[in-house]
C-alpha cells in the first residue's frame, strides 16, 4: 500500500440500537495512522458496537465513513482483509491447537504457505515448545498473546483489540504493551478499548465514550486540560466521614478515597477554592494537585450518567 | 488506492478458504472422539437392533397338527419337525374345522395338515402332499420356520426309505409339503426394510451432524472471529458439508456391508449408481441439518428441529407405511422429503437393479431439494451479529 491515507478510521454519525435501545449515538471519530488510539468508558457504553461496527460485524442504523480507505458499509470484505479483530472473549477454537488455529487463519486470509507462517508466528510469540497444544488448554496471558499473535499474522494494517487484557496479570500486560507499541512503530494503527487507567495513559490518543456518546477525545494531557477540573488532595484522620459531608456541599462534584487521602474535585474552581478553606483544619491538610486521568473519566461519567440515562 | 492486487486469483483463493474450514472441520472431529465413534457405532448399532427387531428369526412357534393318518411316517414327519426348533407343536387337531379359529385368533402361527393314507400314497410313489398354512401377517415371524421346513421336508425320510423302498429316496422327496401363507402371501419383509434402514439412519446422523455446527461456533464465541475474517457464507457452508459427506461415506459402506453380509439383502443393481446417489442422499440432509443451524438459535434448538424434521420423514417417506396407502395429504408432504425419494432409489437399486435412467426424477427432486436447502442456509447465514 503506497498510497496509504493518513486518517485510517473516519465515521460520522455512526447509530446503532437493539431491540429500541440506543447503544451507540451520533459518535464521529478520526483515528491517524500509526497510533494508538485508547477506547475507554463504562461498562456497556457502546465500545463493543463501535468496534464491530468499524469492522463489518455489525451493521450501523445511519451514519457513514471509511476504514482503511473503504466504506463501512459496502466494502466490509475489504476492511476484514486488512484488519484484524481480537475478541474480548477468546474466541480462537480451543479443540484445536496452537499451530491449527494459526493455519487455519493463514488459509482463510490465503497466506501464501501458511505453514510457515504459522511457524513464524509461533516462533515470534515463543511459543515454540507448546505448538501442538490445544488453544483451549493455555493459561490466560498466553490465550491473549495466541490471539493477538493471531491477529497480526496476516499482516494487518489496522488491529481492533477489545478490553484485550481483561484478566491478565500485570507482567502480561505490561509485555502486550510493549508489543502494541512495537507494532504501532511498525506502521500498524491499534484501536483497543480498556478499562484500565494505566493503559489508557499509554495510548498516543484517547476516546471517552459513555451511553453510546463520545465525551472526550485528545492526548492525555488534553483531555485533562479540557475538563477544566480543579483537584484537591487532602490528608489527615477521620477522612471516611468528611466523604460524606462533601458529597453534599456545594461546589464539589467529586469525591474518592485514594489509600489514606481523599481526592476532591470540582468543575467550578472558585467554589472548590471556597470548600477548602471553610473545611481546612491543622488535622485536614488541603493540597492543590492536577486531575488525573480517573478523576476526568469519573467526573464524565456522573455527568454523563445526569445527562443521558 | 492502487489497483487492489488479489482480483485475478479470485476462484483459488475461495477454494482456498473453503478447503481452511475443510481442514478445521476435520481436526475438530477428529478431536471430538465421542463423536467420532458415535458416528460410526451409530450406524451399525441401529441396523443390526432395528434390523433383527424387524427381522428375527423367531422359533419355538406354535404350531397345531392334523394327523389324519397315524402312520410311523406322519410321526416321524411331527418330530422332525420339533427337531428343527421352529415349530413348537401345541394342538393335535382331530378335524379340519379346528383349523381356522386357531389361525384367526392367532393362538398357532402354523397349521401341518397330513392327509389321509399318507404312508400309503408316498409308497405307493404318488407323491402325496402335506399342507402346511402359515400366518404370513406377520411375514418376518414366519419366513425362518418356512425355510426350515423345506430343508427338512427333502430329507426326514431318507432313513426310512431303505430296503424295498430306497427307489423313493430319490430327488426331489417323493412327497410334496405345501405350503400356503395366508393374509400376506408376498411378504418380503426382510428385503423391504433393510434398504429402509439405510435410508433412515443416514438422514438421522447426518441431520445431527451439520445441524450443531453453525450454532455451536455461536455458543463457543468463535463465530464472532469467523466473521471477522474475509471468508463469506458459501465457503463456510461447503466447507462444514464436505467432512461430514465423508463420514456419511464411511457410514454407507458400513451399512451396506451390513446389509450384505449380516443381512443378506444383495445389491442387486449397480453399486456405483447406489454410491452415487446415496451420497446426493447424504448431501440432501447435511444441507437441512446445516440450514436448520443457521435458522436456531442454540444447539437445543437445533436438536429439536432435526428432530422435527425426522418424525415425518420415517412416518410419511413409505419406510413405516406404503407410500401408495397413504391420503393424498399425506404424499404431498412425504414428496418434499428427500427420504421418500431416496427410499425409492436405494429400493430400486438394491432389490429391482434399476439403473440412473429409471430414477431420474427421484433424483433430479433430491438435487432441487439439496439446492434449495442450501440456498435458504445462504440465504439465512447471518454475516454480521447484528
Amino acid at each position: 500500500m503506497s498510497e496509504a491515507p493518513e486518517i485510517v478510521i473516519d465515521v460520522r454519525g455512526l447509530n446503532k440500537s437493539f431491540d429500541g435501545k440506543r447503544v451507540v449515538e451520533d459518535l464521529s471519530m478520526q483515528v491517524r495512522r500509526g497510533r494508538i488510539h485508547g477506547f475507554l468508558g463504562p461498562n456497556g457504553s457502546g465500545k463493543t458496537t463501535t468496534i464491530r461496527m468499524l469492522c463489518g460485524l455489525l451493521t450501523p442504523d445511519s451514519g457513514d465513513g471509511t476504514c482503511l480507505g473503504f466504506d463501512i458499509l459496502t466494502q466490509q470484505r475489504e476492511i476484514k482483509r486488512r484488519t484484524g479483530y481480537m475478541t474480548q472473549r477468546f474466541s480462537l477454537y480451543a479443540d484445536l491447537t496452537i499451530r491449527e488455529n494459526l493455519e487455519f487463519i493463514g488459509r482463510v486470509y490465503g497466506l501464501r504457505d501458511s505453514a510457515a507462517r504459522a511457524r513464524e508466528a509461533i516462533e515470534r510469540l515463543g511459543l515454540g515448545g507448546r505448538a501442538d497444544q490445544l488453544a483451549g488448554e493455555l493459561s490466560g496471558g498466553w490465550k491473549q498473546r495466541l490471539a493477538l499473535g493471531a491477529c497480526i499474522m496476516p499482516k494487518p494494517e489496522l488491529l481492533l483489540l477489545d478490553e484485550p487484557t481483561a484478566g491478565v496479570d500485570p507482567k502480561a500486560r505490561r509485555d502486550f504493551w510493549d508489543e502494541i507499541h512495537q507494532l504501532a512503530h511498525e506502521g500498524l494503527t491499534v484501536l483497543v478499548s480498556t478499562h484500565y487507567m494505566d493503559e489508557a495513559e499509554r495510548c498516543h490518543e484517547i476516546a471517552y465514550i459513555a451511553y453510546g456518546h463520545l465525551l472526550a477525545r485528545g492526548t492525555v494531557a488534553e483531555i485533562i486540560a479540557q475538563s477544566q477540573l480543579s483537584t484537591f488532595v487532602v490528608s489527615g484522620d477521620n477522612l471516611a466521614g468528611l466523604v460524606e459531608t462533601l458529597k453534599h456541599t456545594p461546589g464539589v462534584d467529586m469525591v474518592a478515597p485514594f489509600g489514606a487521602k481523599l481526592h476532591v474535585a470540582g468543575r467550578d474552581a472558585a467554589a472548590l477554592e471556597r470548600v477548602a478553606k471553610q473545611f481546612s483544619s491543622p488535622e485536614l491538610v488541603w493540597e492543590r494537585d492536577a486531575p488525573n486521568l480517573e478523576d476526568v473519566f469519573i467526573d464524565m461519567m456522573s455527568r454523563a450518567q445526569d445527562n443521558y440515562s | 488506492m492502487s489497483a487492489a492486487p488479489e482480483k485475478p486469483s479470485l476462484l483459488p483463493a475461495s477454494l482456498e478458504r473453503l478447503y481452511a474450514v475443510f481442514v478445521k472441520e476435520l481436526i475438530q472431529l477428529r478431536r471430538d472422539r465421542l463423536t467420532f465413534a458415535t458416528m460410526i457405532a451409530i450406524p451399525v448399532m441401529q441396523l443390526i437392533l432395528f434390523g433383527f427387531a424387524i427381522n428375527s428369526d423367531p422359533k419355538h412357534l406354535p404350531t397345531a397338527v392334523l394327523d389324519n393318518d397315524h402312520s410311523a411316517f406322519s410321526r416321524l414327519f411331527i418330530t422332525s419337525l420339533k427337531a428343527t426348533d421352529y415349530f413348537d407343536i401345541r394342538y393335535a387337531l382331530a378335524a379340519p374345522e379346528q383349523i381356522d379359529p386357531l389361525l384367526l385368533a392367532g393362538d398357532v402361527n402354523f397349521v401341518v395338515e397330513i392327509p389321509q393314507d399318507f404312508a400309503r400314497n408316498l409308497a405307493a410313489g404318488e407323491n402325496p402332499a402335506i399342507l402346511v398354512i402359515a400366518d404370513a401377517a406377520d411375514p418376518t415371524a414366519v419366513n425362518g420356520a418356512a425355510m426350515a421346513l423345506n430343508g427338512m421336508a427333502a430329507q426326514v425320510f431318507t432313513r426310512e426309505l431303505l430296503g424295498p423302498l430306497h427307489r423313493l429316496s430319490s430327488k426331489p422327496a417323493p412327497y410334496e409339503v405345501r405350503l400356503q401363507k395366508r393374509y400376506n402371501p408376498a411378504g418380503e419383509t426382510r428385503l423391504n426394510i433393510v434398504p429402509g434402514l439405510v435410508g433412515t439412519i443416514l438422514t438421522l446422523t447426518m441431520l445431527i451432524f451439520t445441524a450443531l455446527s453453525v450454532t455451536r461456533e455461536v455458543e463457543r464465541g468463535t463465530m464472532e472471529s469467523l466473521l471477522a475474517m474475509p471468508i463469506n457464507p458459501v465457503e463456510i457452508m461447503l466447507g462444514k458439508i464436505l467432512p461430514y459427506a465423508m463420514v456419511g461415506f464411511l457410514q454407507m459402506a458400513l451399512i451396506a456391508f451390513a446389509a450384505r453380509f449380516i443381512f443378506n439383502v444383495p445389491v442387486v443393481g449397480n453399486l456405483g449408481t447406489f454410491v452415487a446417489l446415496t451420497m446426493l442422499f447424504i448431501v440432501a440432509n447435511l444441507s437441512v441439518g446445516y440450514t436448520f443451524s443457521t435458522i436456531a438459535k442454540n444447539q437445543l434448538q437445533a436438536m429439536q428441529m432435526s428432530f422435527f424434521f425426522f418424525l415425518p420423514s420415517i412416518l410419511l417417506s413409505g419406510f413405516m407405511f406404503p407410500f401408495r396407502g397413504m391420503p393424498d395429504w399425506a404424499q404431498d408432504i412425504g414428496s418434499i422429503l428427500p427420504l421418500t425419494h431416496y427410499l425409492r432409489i436405494v429400493r430400486g437399486v438394491m432389490l429391482k437393479g434399476a439403473g440412473f435412467a429409471d430414477l431420474t426424477s427421484d433424483t433430479a427432486a433430491l438435487g432441487a431439494f439439496t439446492l434449495a436447502a442450501m440456498t435458504i442456509a445462504v440465504l439465512r447465514f447471518r454475516q454480521t451479529l447484528d
